[in-house]
């Protein structure tokens, strides 16, 4: 009804209105108008010749000083990342008549690569015509000499100094640090105004590692200089300087000592290597390997470089220790163990027989033992020292996927374990929920029985391995792995300590629980009859520990497998290694991943106790003579999947996906 | 279903190409515009010719989009009215979210693009006020008056949170344009006017800390000579130098040797005023002015109130950019971040200007067969 009134409201007196209406706003829009020239008469015309002299003067203008980066420091003060002078030559495009023809012989005296003329070229397109854009960094003392007798052919070419990243050791702290590199356009689409402002006249930014992490601390405020330009715009003169805020220095948790000794421990065999302190969470080593040479990335690597990390089968630029996901299998052992006494399922006492085959009762699929007829009567202290797989299969189904899963849950499996570092993966810990989220099929208990040893769904990172061996060497109080020691504000001043809290309450219920799983991983390596027979001799401490060795396929045949060359057990499995020392006060956790090793304590035992060594070295004591050669260990828990077992899920079967760089 | 449709879209393009119905001397004007903005863009960006060309691959968009719209008839328009305003404001309200706590967040990433769904609102909003007063009694009554300030401060309130204070203006400039050409009693306007002034003092405590400096330093810009007051020093020297004649195409020194900031975006103008004096910028009111006038005849000629409402307040807020962004760069006004229009170097300004114009002749084409 109101709508028909409205079209046939339709009335001259509206439109009159209406007209009368954009009269009066057009006039006042022409007065607005009136109004705003008559500012600029005032500007152009009467006070003309005023600004016509402060343009004149105006030769003074604000130029930006980018702040000096924080240096990063190992927690002995070891230089990790240093800033050093270097030249680069910066072009102006407006003062260059023929670029190409420059180039050229600009060429002839200083070499430029194609990647550098083609970056070159790129920015001039982006940048505006007077601004210098620069040609070559890190020129060597001989260009800079060679450039100074030529400079009066190239006009509008000049020597820049600026300050670039060296990262002292290399390729030793890569997966730590990571690096910074030029900063680009993409990285200015990303901030806001003021972010921007705080990068103007820097040229570098952290991509990843502790550089990206703690890029906000690193980077500092810049300063501004009043310098005086002539009329072609170069600098004649600072009147005034305003200094930049340098970024804070950092100091790492890492021992630089600790870092070197496991990386050569791991002689480049592929994998992880990580040791925490158990009582506050800082790491203490961090090795992937292989690794790269973060130096090559901070002036612009060159793509031959670049493609040769890219495409090397090994994926040096692949940090293994924080994105690398892995079957964890026996080394998951002793914390099931511990769950069992948690949850009021088993009493360190009760015991279980093992034949050299475990069937779930009514169903005619079983499981086998790592050893040809079993390990006898075990309770859980032998369980864990033997590694006796029908134990963990029993205690895995007594307990339910439902109560493992939020078990293991609780010991930071399946989730981030907040280190700061980017690009953390959170594996996968085996559940009811997860396999709902990826497949309509139901749980099986077979599936239970396997996860009891570290196998099926399973996927673990090397770092939430050892921030669970951490976890649990610090009698179940959790702490956040933790790079980040110390802040300081320039060399002089004191070093602030970061403050390390536990993130959780203890997940051990009673000491003695704790006890007996110490007790079990004592004897892995000192009883003599463990998995890990041999690899405390020496050593002026108890070490414990637990070796896992994973299958990175599942099995074809139900046989025994008779091959026992240990050449073709490393394509086949995983070879892991978790210890603690001292045992009865845990000061250092370990965790030792190889990509492929034949079998865990074997393998990547040695590895663990050499990084311990380094350690006691390092806490002030001799270093322990080398346990006796010869084999550490026949067998290891070797597991057993029967052959109509559902084939094991890609991510433990396959080596990791991952396109190759860290980001 | 499918070649009925194909079909139908050619015989769209065709009547686009052959039969443009739209209002040549706007058409002219907008255009000689546009080409004074690419040279002035060039001199400018310091003869960057990628920048000319991004922005006029921009205008070409925004001309296409002028085009299409301008076939669409506005009581279609009408009836798609009330879900593209509350499309736009949903759009504010989710990057109101997403943008939770990181400071001046203003974008939403498409992918292929980012756009900022408050330019959007600079044509919804006066179109939503036209379609609300269209089926009312005019002059509007205080109810009606209520509601489209209610219409007004949802977006506008949104906007200036982000903060974008200088779009939030342009925003419900647009809105009270269409209540003022909808014949809103004087004494109503002299009474509203007076009780926002009574709230400014309060308004005050709610703006941005970096919006009371921009306003603190307006009043005394030299006070902070390497800050805040840089730009607006910077931008009078570079007006002022130009002088009655300007210093010719490319010899605008202030730009040139980078003593003015924001060059080629916000203080486009300042480069024009410097490189063609006095002269250049009467003769670009004077297009400005016509371009207005020429819009509010065309406004005088709709159909309808709601094609009437919609032609005078889009024509109108161009008003509020010229004067702005005018007053900003002369130093009398707050740097508030409101582009000259088609001269600053901006996509999502120019695109949406060039839509708005493509309704004004949409309107044009289906106007009153005279009396």
């Amino acid at each position: 009804m109101k709508r028909r009134r409205a079209s046939i409201k339709e009335s001259r007196g509206e439109v009159a209105l209406f007209r009368r209406r954009a009269l009066a706003g057009f006039a006042l829009i022409l007065l607005g108008l009136c109004a705003v020239c008559v500012r600029y008469v005032y500007l152009q015309v009467l006070h003309h010749e005023e600004f016509v002299a402060r343009s004149d003067q105006n030769r003074v203008k604000p130029r930006a000083i980018p702040p000096a980066r924080g240096l990063i420091y190992d927690r002995n003060g070891v230089l990790l990342a240093d800033n050093v002078p270097a030249f680069r030559l910066e072009v102006t495009p407006e003062q260059v008549g023929d670029m190409d023809d420059m180039l050229g012989k600009l060429g002839a005296v200083v070499p430029l690569s194609d990647d550098d003329i083609a970056t070159f070229r790129k920015q001039v397109k982006q940048g505006r015509r007077f601004e210098g854009i620069p040609l070559r960094l890190k020129l060597t003392e001989d260009e800079i000499g060679r450039f100074a007798v030529n400079r009066w052919r190239f006009p509008g070419v000049d020597v820049v100094p600026y300050l670039t990243r060296r990262y002292p050791l290399g390729p030793s702290m890569a997966h730590v640090i990571g690096y910074v590199s030029r900063i680009d356009t993409d990285d200015l689409d990303r901030m806001d105004d003021d972010e921007e402002a705080g990068y103007k006249g820097t040229t570098h930014i952290g991509r990843i590692g502790i550089e990206r992490y703690y890029e906000k601390l690193l980077h500092g405020a810049p300063g501004y200089e009043l310098v005086e330009v002539n009329a072609d715009g170069r600098t004649q003169a600072v009147l005034d300087t305003t200094p930049p805020t340098p970024g804070k220095n950092i100091y790492l948790s890492i021992d630089v000592r600790l870092q070197k000794a496991a990386e050569q421990a791991m002689a480049g065999r592929a994998g992880a290597a990580i040791a925490i302190d158990p009582r506050n969470g800082q790491v203490l080593a961090f090795v992937s390997v292989p690794d790269f040479d973060p130096n090559l990335f901070v002036n612009g690597i060159s793509s031959a470089d670049y493609k040769a990390l890219t495409t090397a089968p090994d994926k040096p630029l692949y940090n293994r220790a924080l994105r690398g996901v892995y079957p964890p299998g026996s080394t998951v052992k002793p914390f099931l163990a511990l769950g069992g006494l948690t949850l009021g399922i088993r009493r360190p006492s009760d015991t279980v027989l093992s034949t050299g085959e475990f069937c779930i009762p009514g169903q005619s699929r079983c499981y086998r033992d790592d050893k040809r007829g079993g390990d006898g009567t075990v309770n859980m202290i032998r369980a864990i020292e033997l590694s006796t797989n029908t134990y963990f299969y029993r205690l895995a189904l007594d307990m339910g996927i439902d109560r493992l899963a939020s078990w293991m849950g609780s010991l930071g499996f399946g989730k981030k374990t907040g280190i700061d570092l980017v690009g953390e993966v959170e594996g996968i810990l085996p559940s009811r929920e997860w396999k709902m989220g990826r497949s309509k099929a139901g749980w099986y208990p077979g599936e239970t029985i396997i996860a009891g040893i570290g196998q099926g769904y399973w996927a673990v990172t090397p770092l939430q391995l050892a921030h669970a061996t951490a976890t649990f060497a610090g009698h179940g109080i959790p702490y956040t792995p933790h790079l980040l020691l110390d802040t300081q504000d320039g060399v002089d001043s004191p070093r602030v300590p970061q403050a390390f809290p536990p993130s959780g309450p203890s997940v051990v219920r009673k000491q003695a629980d704790w006890n007996a799983v110490n007790e079990g991983m004592e004897a892995v390596i000192n009883s003599g009859k463990g998995t890990g027979k041999k690899l405390g001799i020496g050593f002026p401490y108890l070490i414990a520990g637990k070796s896992g060795t994973a299958e990175r396929f599942s099995r074809k045949t139900d046989a025994y497998d008779n091959n026992k060359n240990t050449a073709y057990l490393a394509t086949r499995h995983r070879a892991l290694f978790i210890a603690y020392t001292p045992a009865d006060d845990p000061k250092i956790a370990v965790a030792v991943v190889l990509e492929a090793g034949a079998w865990g304590a074997a393998d990547s035992g040695p590895i663990a106790r050499k990084i311990l060594d380094q350690w006691v070295v390092d806490e002030g004591g001799p270093r322990p003579a080398e346990p006796p050669p010869g084999p550490v260990a026949t067998a290891d828990a070797d597991p057993a999947d029967s052959a109509d077992e559902p084939a094991a899920p890609s991510s433990a079967g396959e080596p990791p996906q991952d396109d190759g760089e860290d980001q | 279903m499918f070649p009925q449709f194909t079909a139908r879209m050619k015989r769209f393009g065709l009547r686009l190409l052959t039969k443009p119905r739209l209002d040549l001397p706007l058409l002219l004007a907008l255009f000689v515009l546009a080409i004074v903005g690419l040279c002035n863009l060039y001199s400018a960006g310091g003869d960057n010719v990628s920048l000319v060309t991004g922005q006029a691959a921009r205008f070409v968009l925004g001309g296409v989009l002028l085009l299409v719209i301008s076939r669409i008839p506005p009581p279609v328009l009408r009836s798609w009215t009330p879900w593209l305003y509350l499309g736009s404001t949903a759009l504010l309200v989710v990057v109101a979210i997403l943008g939770e706590g990181r400071g001046a967040y203003r974008w939403l990433d498409l992918g292929v693009m980012r756009f900022q769904p408050s330019e959007l609102l600079k044509l919804t909003m006066p179109m939503m006020v036209a379609w609300y007063l269209h089926p009312r009694q005019l002059p509007p009554g205080w109810k009606d008056i209520a509601v489209v300030g209610l219409l007004i401060a949802v977006p506008a309130g949104l906007i200036a949170e982000q903060p974008d204070l200088g779009t939030a203006l342009l925003v419900a400039g647009a809105g009270a344009f269409a209540l003022f050409l909808s014949g809103m009693a004087w004494w109503r306007i002299g009474l509203l006017g007076g009780a926002v002034g009574a709230v400014i003092p309060v308004a005050w405590q709610f703006l941005h800390e970096y919006q009371r400096n921009r306003v603190r330093t307006l009043l005394d810009p030299e006070s902070d000579p390497l800050g805040k007051g840089w730009h607006i020093i910077q931008s009078k020297i570079a007006v002022g130098s130009g002088g009655t004649f300007g210093k010719g195409w490319q010899h605008g020194s202030q730009s040139r040797l980078e003593f003015l900031p924001e060059h080629t975006t916000d203080f486009a103008f300042a480069v024009f005023s410097e490189e063609f004096g006095l002269v250049g910028v009467i003769l670009i009111m004077l297009l400005y002015a016509f371009i207005i006038g020429r819009c509010l005849w065309i406004a005088m000629n709709a159909r309808d109130t709601y094609s009437r409402l919609l032609a005078g307040a889009i024509g109108m807020s161009f008003f509020v950019y010229v004067a702005v962004n005018g007053g900003m760069v002369a130093g009398i006004l707050p740097v508030v971040g409101v582009p000259m229009p088609l001269l600053s170097y901006g996509g999502t300004s120019a695109v949406s200007l060039l839509t708005g114009f493509g309704v004004l002749m949409s309107i044009h084409a289906n106007r009153k067969l005279h009396d």
